[in-house]
């Protein structure tokens, strides 16, 4: 019981300490798993991590099932996502009530107006990113304009994500050999 | 009670769905905006600036936030569970095979496939934000355009791009734009 105390806590002072999640995080990660507590070394800390972004889901909580378990079992991995999120759901709802009484004054919306276009080239700037990691080949970016057209069309993301992995396992040995 | 059920279904199928991390859930957000109109375009643009300039994934801010605006603090505590849910069952699933998972070519092929994939999903999430950000209302497309904002976003875009400045935080981006918001009166 202790032990899944110390889980979630540790965890909880990384979802409160990580601004923006995924690589972000890998500091407090290590600060917390690795130095603090022991439960790891860096070397199982980095290999948790790449497999975090290799299943569905948010990288941090992924991270944290797979630390949580290795220390104790599926409990601990319960106890150490939940530790992760904690922070977000108390941080947020308070944030939530709070716009929701001062969305109406005038000078919040023009605020939020320039927040907007922040915000757009904070969402071109990791398209730019993602693009130049993700985009080596030309059936790369055949994959990624498909997935744009077909989205832009009003589909789920769900059915390309699916056609993905419907076309791994058609195609992934030709393209591994090429 | 039949929201938060939606709820629950929408943010699982998003935890389930939703490869790459960061940004990943956004697609699925515009997509449920669209579908279900629980809350606006411009409350969605909004919420990202709050998930990406407060502390937690931002994933997981973001299902806090959509839960909240939907159905108050229960759907925001039904959202965040749900999106989690996926994550949990398939890593306790995996984790006894570790090794094989990582190092299986059918996994590897997948993700080869999919991480471009999600390139493109984002791109035209970003897209539909751009849209409502950038645009006013007008009778056509070019009178519609809000030159202001758009020279505000080249700027921006230009900035992130100068190797100088890649280790500023987004939420000095953030604050620079709520400044000139407010200066401009946008």
């Amino acid at each position: 019981m202790k032990l899944l105390w110390e889980l979630y806590r540790a965890f909880f002072t990384i979802g409160a300490l990580t601004f923006g999640g995924g690589y972000a995080m890998l500091p407090m990660l290590e600060r917390e798993i690795v130095n603090k507590h022991k439960w790891s070394t860096q070397e199982e800390l980095l290999n948790y991590f790449a497999i975090g972004q290799c299943t569905p889901g948010v990288i941090a909580v992924n991270t944290a099932t797979f630390v949580g378990y290795n220390i104790k079992g599926i409990t601990g991995g319960i106890a150490a996502t939940l530790g992760v999120v904690s922070p977000s759901l108390i941080i947020i709802t308070l944030i939530a009530m709070l716009l929701e009484n001062f969305m109406d004054i005038v000078w919040v919306q023009h605020a939020f107006a320039g927040i907007r276009v922040a915000v757009c080239a904070l969402i071109g700037s990791s398209v730019i990113k993602l693009a130049k990691s993700n985009l080596k080949k030309w059936w790369h970016a055949a994959l990624a304009v498909g997935a744009f057209i077909v989205v832009a069309f009003g589909l789920s993301p769900v059915y390309v994500v699916v056609a993905c992995a419907v076309l791994s396992f058609i195609f992934g040995k030709k393209v591994n050999q090429a | 009670m039949m929201e938060l059920f939606t709820l629950c279904f929408e943010f699982f199928k998003t935890g389930l769905f939703a490869v790459g991390g960061g940004l990943a859930t956004l697609p699925f957000l515009t997509q449920m905006q669209q579908k279900y109109q629980w809350f606006t375009a411009t409350d969605l643009a909004n919420m990202i600036a709050v998930s990406e300039s407060t502390p937690g994934p931002i994933g997981v801010n973001m299902a806090t936030y959509v839960g909240y605006m939907t159905k108050g603090i229960g759907g925001g505590l039904t959202a965040t569970l749900s999106l989690i849910l996926p994550s949990l069952i398939v890593i306790l699933i995996i984790a006894r095979a570790l090794d094989k998972y990582q190092k299986s070519p059918i996994i590897q092929n997948m993700f080869a496939f999919m991480r471009p994939a999600v390139t493109g999903l984002i791109a035209a999430a970003g897209m539909s934000v751009l849209k409502i950000s950038l645009l006013t209302q007008g009778e056509t497309f070019f009178s519609s355009l809000n030159w202001v904002a758009i020279a505000l976003f080249a700027i921006f875009l230009a900035l992130t791009q100068v190797k100088a400045l890649k280790k500023i935080h987004p939420i000095a981006y953030i604050a620079v734009g709520a400044v000139v918001g407010v200066l401009l009166q946008m």
